[in-house]
């Protein structure tokens, strides 16, 4: 150890960094402090597992103690997701079953024999896994349209009571959900607005508008005005510009905030629960309203759970680049 | 090609005056660099007449159309900027035609142009590329054949070559020259470096604290600065200025036996201008001195610094507490121990008044001795 400060490192430094952090001693706390970080990470995604193993399992695996580990999986809970099942009358079973001994049974007659239930129809499920598309996709793309107009006037123009403004627009957010969710739910019902996809899209758009707003003024300040500047000189308009020069700039700055707003529309739970109840309720109430029917449908919610983690997941994976820069306000360069 | 006009042009920002009404005539073809320190408008003054800013008050003619309220779009002048402002999504090939598709102007036309341009600038082989992956030299030929394509009347440059090294802007600055000397538009170009506007224009404003200070040649701000900035501020070091007292025909400078002999052709305008006792500012430029045992203005060498082909002696007129010192330029193989005396005089063609009441030039009575030396500044 104390060998170090007389002879140096065994191997020759081939990267930049700081002195001290050669020694033997700071390289055992960087590998330390990586260790922490996924150990870290594994028991935050341990829910996530017993999650993805519970949708794969079957009722009575779901329930039994100790929790298997290793099971015969199966798509049950998907099933009972996605369809509408009714159980069959004692006279359809025996119909079902002269026809397996006659050995001419489709594949879901036979499963219908198995399980004596039988699949009459998709789920509400369904209709609510679109209601989420539908809502968190339009007001995604009307907060995105509609914060980066804001926030270009707010970047590039003297407007008035500038700061206070957007501490206003900010301020939109201070208030917890619970609190407006009355006041909301009394407005909605006279509006006509309750359990419209209006309605929630118009939410949706109003809550992300402060965060769209405030990030894609970030990614706009760093864009230089000489390039505008140059644009009007150039012979165009500031319309022009704008299409031309500033939004293929601010593009990563618009995918990142595209994906803030759109995790905070498809997971948003209370409002949803308060302000729709059939016709345009979305897939996050729904899932936890199916704990009532006939037993808890453990490997149901489960496998609803997961497959609606599926989307978000995949648009983050794929902007990840531009997530960072979203959380710094577009500070980190790339 | 145009002429620009400048009729009690102001700017004010709130409570900052950032360009106090100033009146510039410049002439068609001719290549005209606005210089001073960071803050004296300068820039204000090229974005005015871009039209980028808008004027507090005053008229901008451009080849006689008043243009002072019209769209940049609409003035047919070209903007070179310091960062080059290069679209970073779009091609070299794109960002030149950029200004052309601007107009509607058809394919084949759009390529003729580029070609044109680029054969000037001799950019082929980046046409392609996208600006982020040029060098600043590059970055700045493309940006200068973004401008060029268009045909403008007139091309503003905003300290184009502020951002490259030392020595990439020298190469730069003959391209620009050659450029204008091939095109010979008018040219309006803001710069704070001395050299680059002696280097390239034809005629130079120098701006200070919002207001223009002096417009000439650059020989004659150099040699004839109309004031103490413009006499400080051109040349590096700028001039030497010594506070000296009028006595007849002699100069004396307090707390020093030095003195120094009015030239003819200044005396009666210095008897005109000041009274005998007066305060004068004696200037001179360092190469206008000469070191001679017999000399009248005596100093004591303080730093000397080898400049390769010269030697730049820093030179005390005053004492070690209070120094006065000046900058005279001697042979490099004469040898100046630091600390040792010496005598020098200034060819009396090269001295310069100036009033320290007003800061102003006192002008010789006849046309001063034209200089035949070129202008040698070094940075």
């Amino acid at each position: 150890m104390s060998d170090f400060y007389e002879t140096g490192p065994s191997k020759p430094v081939t990267e930049s960094i700081r002195v001290d952090k050669v020694s033997p001693r700071s390289r055992r706390i960087h590998s330390l402090r990586a260790i922490v970080v996924i150990a870290l990470a594994i028991f935050l995604l341990i829910p996530i597992f017993i999650m993805a193993m519970t949708a794969f399992k079957t009722r009575s695996d779901v329930v039994s103690s100790p929790p298997k580990t290793v099971f015969e999986p199966t798509l049950e809970g998907f099933v009972f997701l996605f369809t509408e099942r009714a159980i069959i009358t004692p006279g359809r079973i025996t119909k079902l079953q002269e026809a397996a001994e006659s050995g001419d049974l489709g594949l879901f007659d036979r499963i219908a024999l198995k399980s004596g239930q039988e699949i009459t129809g998709p789920s509400d499920y369904v209709t609510r896994l679109k209601n989420s598309l539908i809502i968190a996709g339009v007001s995604t793309l009307l907060s995105v349209i509609l914060g980066f107009f804001a926030a270009y006037a707010f970047s590039r123009f003297n407007v008035p009571g500038k700061d206070d403004l957007m501490f206003f627009i900010l301020s939109t957010r201070m208030l917890p959900a619970v609190v407006v969710t009355i006041p909301l739910f009394l407005m909605y019902r006279q509006l006509g607005l309750h359990d419209t996809h209006i309605g929630m899209i118009l939410l949706y758009t109003v809550f992300n508008l402060s965060l769209a707003v405030w990030l894609l003024k970030g990614f706009i300040d760093e864009i230089p005005t000489e390039y505008e500047e140059a644009a009007l000189v150039d012979g165009y308009t500031r319309m022009q510009a704008i299409r031309k020069i500033v939004l293929p700039q601010a593009m990563t700055g618009i995918a990142a905030t595209a994906v803030f707003c759109l995790i905070f529309a498809w997971n948003e739970y209370a409002f949803a629960l308060m302000l729709t109840s059939n016709t345009a309720r979305t897939a996050p109430p729904s899932i936890a309203t199916m704990l009532g029917r006939g037993g808890i449908e453990w490997s149901a919610i489960a496998a609803g759970s997961l497959g609606f983690l599926i989307p978000v997941v995949i648009v983050v994976f794929l902007l990840r680049d531009y997530l960072l820069r979203g959380v710094t306000f577009g500070a980190v360069r790339k | 090609m145009a002429t620009i006009e400048l009729r009690d042009v102001e700017k004010i920002f709130g409570d900052n005056h950032a360009v106090k009404p100033m009146n510039l005539t410049i002439k068609d073809g001719e290549f005209i660099c606005l210089l001073g320190p960071s803050g004296c408008g300068k820039t204000t003054t090229l974005r005015m007449i871009s039209g980028l800013e808008a004027v507090t008050s005053g008229t901008i003619l451009l080849d006689g159309r008043n243009v002072t309220w019209r769209h940049p779009s609409d003035r047919d002048i070209a903007f070179v900027f310091q960062l080059y402002a290069l679209y970073p999504h779009m091609t070299v090939r794109d960002n030149i035609s950029f200004p052309l598709r601007a107009e509607g102007m058809k394919r084949e036309e759009i390529d003729i142009r580029i070609g044109e341009v680029v054969d000037i600038l001799r950019i082929h082989h980046l046409l392609k590329y996208k600006p982020g992956k040029l060098s600043g030299g590059d970055q700045q030929r493309v940006a200068l054949a973004r401008a060029l394509v268009r045909r403008p009347s007139a091309f503003l440059m905003d300290e184009p070559l502020g951002a490259l090294d030392a020595e990439l802007r020298e190469t730069m600055r003959a391209e620009i020259k050659a450029l204008h000397h091939a095109q010979n538009a008018t040219t309006v170009y803001v710069t704070h470096d001395q050299i680059e506007a002696m280097a390239l224009s034809d005629r130079i404003v120098v701006m200070s604290a919002a207001e223009v200070q002096q417009v000439g040649t650059p020989a004659e701000v150099y040699y004839e600065p109309a004031n103490l900035f413009v006499a400080r501020f051109i040349g590096s070091p700028g001039m030497n200025l010594i506070d000296g007292q009028l006595d007849g025909d002699l100069i004396r400078f307090p707390g020093n036996d030095s003195t120094m002999a009015v030239p003819a052709h200044f005396r009666v305008p210095l008897l005109a201008a000041l009274d005998k006792g007066d305060d004068v500012v004696v200037g001179f430029r360092p190469e206008a001195a000469a070191i001679s045992d017999d000399s009248t203005m005596a100093g004591e060498v303080y730093a000397v610094d080898m400049h390769g082909g010269y030697k730049l002696l820093h030179v005390n007129l005053g004492t070690a507490t209070d120094p006065v010192i000046v900058h005279l330029r001697a042979d490099r193989l004469a040898s100046h121990p630091m600390g040792s005396s010496l005598r020098f005089t200034a060819d009396p063609a090269m001295l310069r008044f100036f009033d320290p009441k007003t800061g102003r030039a006192i002008s010789p009575s006849e046309t001063a001795p034209v200089q035949t030396q070129p202008v040698e500044v070094t940075a």
